[in-house]
């Protein structure tokens, strides 16, 4: 036999662990398991804390990401565990709570083994997929043949290949300049809403997080934060928050004739064309207010493992943006209904996007990831909207007795008295906000209040993610108005 | 897709970019080794592809491999470019140009092997399973998880073998790197 002469080939070590070198000092290679230079490992340095496994923690790239979720995570108690460094746990081969010995000399690991399964073994071996007692088997076998050894060589070494190219430090912000500068070299012939913008801006973005996060992360508890009055909280897992967005987007699919999610994948979607549309009854038709739709939802699809939930959301926001650029502007007028309240599908789309958003954040929060406002040009369409609904929204409360300031009787298309929305930061502009009635004309000449506050706060305080009372605004004029505008605002946030 | 890009979809646009930034991102950062690098490589396969959408032949493979092909080209001629402006040392480019066409190769190859054994690969690799358990999620003996883990790096390991051109599975007909500028309609 005139195999390679292989360092430390015949003991001496200890557990399996801690061995490393190429042969650099001008002794051969030795086979062992995988390289567990930070290179080649599969992505994973913080095990202690969640299951294995975690691309985006990979320090190889730099990443500046904070720790994982789950400070409970214990890997005694997670069978799927297996330390990144030291030997396999020993238990898998049933041998007892010892596991075998530790001394491969002494036990003779190989006993029991033939050629033909050692060799079927090298490809579990160089993954590091076989249990202990068999990857001391391989190593024992490797120190007396020479093909086995070579080729145990090679299959490590192409491990190392396994690892993705995808980066996981995609500027978000590239996208935009990506497409822009594309679309400055040929403009497109059918583009998307200029509405419909800020929603395929926001689903990417979530998209990207999702993708960095992987598959370790969807059992994460997240928390879903509203207003009613006080703050409302329910806590439920990342994948749920998912499928809550695939549920509600949907309801902006409807009045398009998009299918229902959920429904049967395999039948054709219907699809708006020239203003030309036609209704779908799905079969499972979900509740149309948005916590029974919610739930239904849940309920239908709380058996799908994350992944998938993630990709029929994602696959939904295409089909949107896609079905609304080939129908163009005529359907931006169409209803949407959301139960309680109705849209115009671009003002949906606007809605949808800010939720995609808050939600991106409340998942990014959890999981203690940084997460950005979106681009100024969405924020803004984001406050306008919000600046729109809050008319109505204060004469409601006002007819349902939750304002304090009083009122005039003003007619519609006439001056009232007014309050001026001034906001800072990026996206930020000027709104007049009629008090009087949401018919009523608002102007500087009328105003009585003037707030100025942050756009991203003011859109925090829409979501209900942050408390009226707690708001940093700049506050001139009315007392009463202001605090009635305020809860008015936190109010426009629903689940 | 190409059909969508060539009939000028704003949206087609967006998803080619969902699909493969990453992808174009990654290899481009991966040989070139600088963040600003890999944008720009971006930018310009991205801006090549939507204004060439006819340029791409299904017949020389899948489109991932295309864009990576082009990626791959656009990133090489970068780092030459810096070379030949004497930013970085010659022996450097070319381990980097090695090991990124090793890296494509072991791409392709990964992408265009078969479901079975990348299936096995991906639970054992990704998932970090043994291979006990991967056979159980496979539903197959434990015989057989260890045959595809064995095969599929058997694959793998080809590509680090220096590839003659007739064996490269990259045989997309690449265009000459792209000017930042490229003129409209060029194939």
């Amino acid at each position: 036999m005139s195999g390679p002469a292989f360092r430390d080939g015949d003991g001496g070590r200890e557990g399996g662990g801690g061995r490393g070198g190429s042969g650099d000092d001008g002794v051969p290679r030795v086979p062992y398991q995988r390289d567990r230079s930070a290179r080649n490992r599969p992505p994973d340095d913080d095990t202690r804390r969640r299951p294995p496994h975690h691309p985006a923690r990979d320090p190889a790239y730099g990443s500046p990401r904070g720790p994982a979720y789950d400070p409970a995570y214990d890997p005694a108690r997670d069978a799927t565990y297996r330390p990144p460094y030291g030997p396999r746990p020993v238990d898998e081969t049933g041998d007892g709570p010892q596991g075998p010995a530790v001394t491969p000399r002494q036990s003779r690991p190989d006993a029991g083994f033939d050629h033909h399964t050692l060799k079927s073994l090298l490809g579990a071996w160089a993954l590091t997929a076989c249990s202990r007692e068999e990857a001391l088997a391989v190593e024992e076998h490797l120190t007396g043949c020479a093909a086995c050894a070579e080729e145990a060589l090679r299959l490590r070494d192409a491990v190392s290949l396994l690892h993705r190219e995808e980066t996981l430090d995609l500027d978000p912000l590239l996208r935009a300049r990506v497409l822009e500068g594309c679309l400055g070299r040929r403009p497109a012939r059918i583009p998307v809403p200029e509405w419909a913008g800020p929603y395929d801006a926001e689903a990417a973005r979530l998209d990207a997080l999702l993708r960095d996060l992987g598959d370790s992360y969807w059992k994460a508890p997240v928390e879903l934060r509203w207003f009613e009055g006080a703050p409302v909280s329910r806590r439920v897992t990342v994948e749920q928050v998912i499928a809550h967005l695939t549920a509600l987007d949907s309801l902006v699919g409807r009045p398009l004739g998009l299918p229902e999610p959920g429904g049967d994948p395999a039948a054709p979607p219907e699809r708006a064309s020239r203003g030309r549309l036609r209704r779908v009854r799905p079969e499972h038709e979900l509740p149309l207010d948005p916590w029974e739709r919610t739930a239904a939802h849940w309920a239908a699809q709380n058996h799908l493992p994350g992944a998938t939930l993630r990709s029929l959301w994602r696959e939904q926001t295409h089909n949107l943006v896609r079905t609304v650029s080939f129908a163009g502007q005529g359907v931006a007028a169409l209803t949407v209904e959301y139960g309680v309240a109705a849209l115009p599908l671009r003002d949906a789309f606007v809605d949808r996007a800010f939720e995609c958003w808050m939600h991106a954040a409340d998942i990014a929060e959890a999981v203690d990831y940084p997460y950005e406002p979106p681009a100024p040009r969405s924020l803004n369409r984001m406050v306008d909207l919000a600046a729109r609904l809050l008319p109505d929204v204060l004469a409601e409360r006002r007819r349902a007795g939750l304002t304090t300031s009083p009122s005039r009787l003003v007619a519609a298309g006439r001056p009232g008295r007014s309050l001026l929305l001034e906001i800072d930061g990026p996206g930020g502009g000027e709104w007049y906000l009629p008090l009087d009635s949401p018919g009523a004309l608002a102007s500087p000449e009328e105003t009585v209040a003037h707030v100025a506050m942050d756009s991203v706060e003011f859109c925090r305080l829409a979501a209900g993610r942050i408390e009226p009372e707690q708001i940093a605004a700049g506050q001139l004029g009315d007392r009463a108005v202001i605090r009635d505008v305020l809860f008015a605002t936190a109010s426009l946030s629903r689940m | 897709m190409q059909q969508r890009l060539a009939r000028g979809e704003e949206a087609a646009l967006g998803e080619l970019y969902d699909r493969y930034a990453s992808l174009v991102h990654g290899l481009a950062h991966r040989v070139t080794a600088d963040h600003d690098a890999a944008d720009l490589i971006t930018r310009e396969v991205f801006g090549y592809i939507w204004e060439n959408p006819d340029a791409y032949d299904p017949k020389g493979g899948s489109l991932r491999s295309w864009i990576a092909a082009i990626t791959q080209r656009q990133a090489v001629h970068r780092l030459r470019q810096n070379e030949s402006r004497g930013r970085s040392n010659p022996d450097e480019v070319e381990t980097r140009v090695r090991e990124a066409n090793t890296a494509a190769r072991a791409d392709f190859i990964v992408t265009s092997m078969p479901e079975p054994l990348r299936a096995a690969l991906e639970l054992a690799y990704r998932e970090r399973l043994d291979y006990r358990a991967a056979a159980a999620g496979l539903g197959v003996s434990e015989a057989e998880a260890r045959r595809r883990l064995r095969l599929g790096l058997q694959l793998l390991s080809t590509a680090m073998e220096p590839a003659d051109e007739a064996a490269d599975p990259l045989r997309h007909r690449v265009p000459p790197p792209i000017g930042y500028r490229s003129r409209r309609g060029q194939r």
